[in-house]
């Protein structure tokens, strides 16, 4: 059995890993793999996301235990500091020595730390490895303790130093960028594209500073600024260093193999060093004179280094290296491809320019207008795919080329890029796997694949970078079509229809249960999707509470209470817009405290007391009732509250009464059901203290009347609610929030929030506003209708629940005796009672 | 924690040594589940009135062992019965007690029947 040793554990060193074990051969081979690092090889390129979530295990290639089951040996914090050629060993920093046969070196490279004065103070970082990223985190804790506006610059406006900047602002530092050149990404971008991308980051509020060479760091023993020149000078409290990288390349140095100029381990086109049992890839191997810092070479090197090792000598690295790339830098899209500047001398180029949008694209032709050369996309990157797949197909451009750049004119019909299913067979749709459109199309053809699910297994396209998949996707989405399968939004096996479809069948066909709806429209039994769906439409249509079919109601909708870790549930009564009486908050308290529950304040400026068995609701709820309290509706996909701050009734900057009109909405619109839970809220004044723009809908007070905005949330996705209508009156403002409601209830998909389904609607806010307000379809009269008949027939589902005997049984724990659960177990926290944690 | 699970074993009819009758039919919705409690066992009961059949199993949910199975969902997969855990979703196959949607371990399962509109759950010795 031969040996072969991997030095580097990064992306590249794993992907040689990965494509070693897939090969059969690879069983006569012992594969033992040195990290550097402390942990097994992580996605460098989506490094930044480790700021959103700290979790460095969900950037990782594979888990420790996936070497394992390969028997694959990776020995981690571990570095490699020697290599004896003579005798095919190699030692590491704790002086033990391991002999191979073959040796991949994949030691990546180093941040370039440029020579400036004063660049050893602290403060100062680099960009690369997770340890670096939380040296950041703890340093931006310490300086923002002392002043919360403390400033970061990045050194380098680079692609890395650009997502280093996005870093230091989700820090919460003021960010700044600090690049030498006069332009930023200047081995992508020109600087027309660079100036347009400036624009729009610097209207996102990172603050760039160009042609700026930095000549000292200055502060005594912490950073304080940088110094450009006489009298130019930047305050800043922390420094981020992304000024390019410089090949890890001592080990070839000591063991004398050949080595570039300026660094890096010279390799051939079969990734074999000057000495031939050693190979270098990935960001230590210079290859056509050249260091390549993307992920997609380096996996091509490592597919390469693979093959030759196992004798496979026909596969050779690609001549040409193509260095496209497409990211979304802070949201903005930004592409580069072929070659990006060309000369005048080969050709011509085609540009469109439009500040006001953030928009660029510049496309370089040959001269006789047939090849496509290369270009730059900022702002809309979505042509990127296909121009990329034509250059790299060399396929004929068509007549009208603008309309590469324009798009097509009016009633020329189509796009002028056709679609994917016109490229060759052999077009690489996914550059990290090195997947084609051949493999794609044939997987489904010959249904060893029937969806975009298993395409994605099973050839791995898309699981790297992810920029191809649009294309797989409609590569996969054309193909079943061609085949006549069909590709249809359906809600589940048991309804071949749409949501939106469903509400209309039942509507039309007035069916009021279930098993009719099941029967008529549907096949089977019936499953935990479709149930509460079709429920949620009956309550949409006939404004049926919970109580009528508790059977198909989502459990949480069934209890009328929210389920929670232990199996109790929370108790949630209406407080509308947050107002409410210390008579009635004494009753809550009084509760509170004779069930034992926990309680808190929720964001929705009223109180849950959670803990409450399920034996134990019925009574909770008439105490409630008895006092005055209606259901909150907070386990209900629903509306749930209208915040409200104080407005002009007390507070002196307020314009007109945000609580009373908080009320007024809340009451109208409590217990609809919807797609997804509603919430809304008013604020006084343009301060916005009821931060109603985050809201499903928000109104807020300005002279002359209210501003109503539409579609925001908060939660995992954030977004601001957009502007509906200005300067309207109570009545025009209810008038349309009917509307608006009552068509997103009609129209929205399963469990899509309001902002998603705008996304969704063609046409956007426009389009929106066209519906609510002009009256384009023809439907407001209808809505408004419809909309007041759920209104006038709402009723308080727990207080119908506790007054009929039938309905009130589902809430005892047992079907044959009065006993509790005693598998409930609680614990105190703070005085209160919370659930035992889970094993 | 285990031991919670130890105590619920898949009893086949030809294993029953005693019927227990848990409750009339008509304390069950139709299409719907209820708890039944034998001795220190919870058992969760379904009548799946669609498929004119009767089900049975253990109402400890084996994800977060929490006991909650009889609150949950009833439906079918490709016309295998199942029940959906108002927890976390898992689905269970009624008949066999496997999870459907994962790997979690499987429900145990009992048999029941029914005589004079009452509802007769199987346990083995």
């Amino acid at each position: 059995m031969k040996t072969i040793i991997v030095v580097g554990n990064g992306m590249v060193g794993y992907k040689f890993c990965q494509r070693f074990v897939e090969k059969e051969e690879s069983k006569n081979y012992k594969l033992l793999v040195f990290g550097e690092e402390p942990r097994p090889a992580y996605d460098r390129v989506h490094l930044s996301e480790f700021f959103k979530n700290s979790d460095a295990k969900a950037l990782e290639m594979a888990p420790r235990s996936w070497y394992k089951e390969h028997n694959i040996e990776l020995i981690t914090n571990e570095r490699v500091t020697d290599i004896h050629r003579s005798k095919k060993t190699i030692s590491t920093i704790n002086e033990r020595d391991y002999s191979y046969d073959y040796l991949v070196l994949a030691t990546g490279s180093s941040p370039f730390v440029p020579p400036i004065k004063g660049v050893e103070k602290k403060g100062i970082f680099v960009y690369r490895t997770i340890e670096d990223l939380e040296g950041m985190l703890a340093y931006a804790d310490k300086i923002k303790a002392k002043n919360p506006n403390a400033k970061a610059a990045v050194l380098g406006g680079g692609l890395l130093g650009l997502e280093a900047g996005k870093a230091v602002m989700d820090m919460g530092l003021e960010p700044h960028i600090v690049e030498f050149a006069p332009k930023l990404m200047p081995r992508q971008l020109d600087i027309r594209s660079s100036s347009v991308l400036q624009m729009t980051l610097e209207a996102m509020g990172l603050n760039i500073h160009l042609s700026k060479i930095t000549s000292q760091i200055l502060g005594d023993d912490c950073i304080t600024g940088m110094e450009f020149g006489e009298d130019d000078e930047l305050a800043v409290d922390m420094l981020v260093i992304s000024a390019g990288i410089r090949p890890r390349d001592e080990l070839g140095k000591t063991c004398n193999l050949e080595m570039g100029v300026r660094g890096g381990i010279v390799v051939n086109n079969k990734m074999q060093t000057s000495d031939p049992n050693i190979f270098a890839i990935g960001e230590v191997a210079l290859y056509n004179q050249m260091i390549y810092g993307l992920v997609a070479p380096g996996y091509e090197m490592a597919n390469v280094a693979v093959e030759q090792i196992l004798k496979n000598t026909e596969v050779l690295m690609s001549a040409e290296i193509d260095m496209s790339t497409k990211l979304k830098l802070i949201g903005v899209d930004v592409a580069s491809f072929g070659e990006p500047f060309m000369p005048t001398s080969k050709g011509h180029s085609i540009l469109f320019e439009d500040k006001t949008k953030g928009l660029y694209k510049r496309i370089n032709v040959s001269h006789d207008s047939k090849t496509l050369l290369g270009g730059i996309l900022v702002g809309d990157a979505s042509d990127y795919n296909i121009l990329h797949q034509i250059l790299l197909n060399n396929m004929t451009l068509p007549n009208n080329v603008e309309e590469l750049v324009i798009g097509p004119r009016e009633g020329g019909g189509g796009s002028p890029f056709g679609s994917a299913m016109d490229l060759p067979d052999s077009a690489q749709i996914c550059s990290c796997e090195s997947v084609t459109k051949g493999q794609v199309c044939n997987a489904i053809e010959d249904e060893t694949c029937v969806s975009f699910s298993d395409i994605a297994s099973l050839t791995k396209a898309t699981t790297g970078c992810g920029g191809c998949k649009p294309m797989v996707v409609e590569l996969v989405n054309q193909t079943l079509k061609s085949l006549g399968k069909e590709v249809k939004d359906i809600i589940c096996e048991h309804f071949e229809y749409s949501r939106q479809e469903l509400y209309g069948i039942l509507k039309i066909k007035k069916i009021t249960s279930y098993n009719e709806a099941l029967d008529s429209c549907g096949k089977g039994d019936g499953c935990e999707i479709c149930k509460p769906l079709v429920a949620s439409i009956f309550a949409s249509l006939y404004n049926d509470t919970a109580n009528k079919e508790d059977v198909i109601q989502d459990s949480n909708d069934k209890f009328l209470a929210n389920i929670q870790r232990n199996g109790t549930y929370s108790v949630v009564p209406r407080i509308p817009g947050g107002e409410i009486t210390p008579e009635k908050l004494i009753v809550i308290g009084e509760v509170g405290k004779k069930y034992n529950l926990y309680t808190k304040i929720t964001g929705g400026q009223r109180i849950d007391l959670f803990g409450a068995k399920l034996n134990e609701l019925p009574a909770i709820w008439k105490e409630l009732i008895d006092a005055g309290f209606e259901s909150g509706h907070a386990y209900g996909k629903s509306l749930r509250t209208v915040k409200s701050c104080v407005g002009s009734t007390w507070c002196r900057y307020g314009m007109d009464e945000s609580v009373s009109f908080a009320i007024e909405l809340e009451n109208r619109y409590k217990g609809l059901r919807s797609p997804h839970k509603l919430k809304g809220g008013v604020s006084g004044c343009i301060r916005e203290c009821a931060e109603a723009r985050g809201k499903d809908f928000g109104v807020i007070a300005v002279e002359g009347g209210w501003n109503l905005y539409v579609c925001g949330n908060g939660g995992a996705t954030p977004k601001h609610a957009l502007l509906l209508a200005e300067q309207i009156d109570n009545e025009t403002c209810i008038k349309y929030l009917d509307r608006f409601l009552m068509y997103y209830i009609r129209t929205a998909a399963p469990l899509m929030r309001t902002a998603a389904w705008l996304d969704k609607l063609d046409g956007g806010i426009e389009q929106l506003k066209k519906v609510v307000i002009d009256d384009v379809l023809d439907i407001n009269a209808e809505l408004e209708k419809e909309m007041q008949f759920l209104v006038d027939a709402y009723k308080c589902e727990w207080k119908e629940a506790i007054e009929n005997e039938e309905s009130k049984k589902r809430f005892s724990h047992f079907v044959n005796s009065d006993d509790e659960d005693d598998n409930i177990v609680f614990v105190r926290m703070r005085e209160q009672v919370i659930p035992a944690s889970w094993e | 924690m285990d031991s919670i699970l130890s105590k619920y074993k898949t009893t086949k009819e030809s294993e029953v040594t005693t019927w227990f009758k848990a409750a009339a039919v008509a304390d069950f919705s139709e299409n719907g589940g209820a708890c039944v409690k034998y001795k220190n066992k919870q058992i969760a009961v379904f009548n799946f009135k669609r498929k004119g059949k009767w089900y049975a199993c253990q109402n400890v949910c084996p994800h977060k062992l929490e006991m909650v199975i009889s609150r949950g969902m009833l439906g079918d997969d490709r016309g295998i019965p199942k029940i959906a855990c108002p927890m976390h979703k898992k689905t269970f196959s009624l008949e066999t007690g496997k999870n459907l949607n994962g790997d979690v371990d499987a429900l145990a399962i009992y048999p029941v029947k029914i005589e004079n509109d009452f509802v007769y759950i199987g346990f083995s010795n």
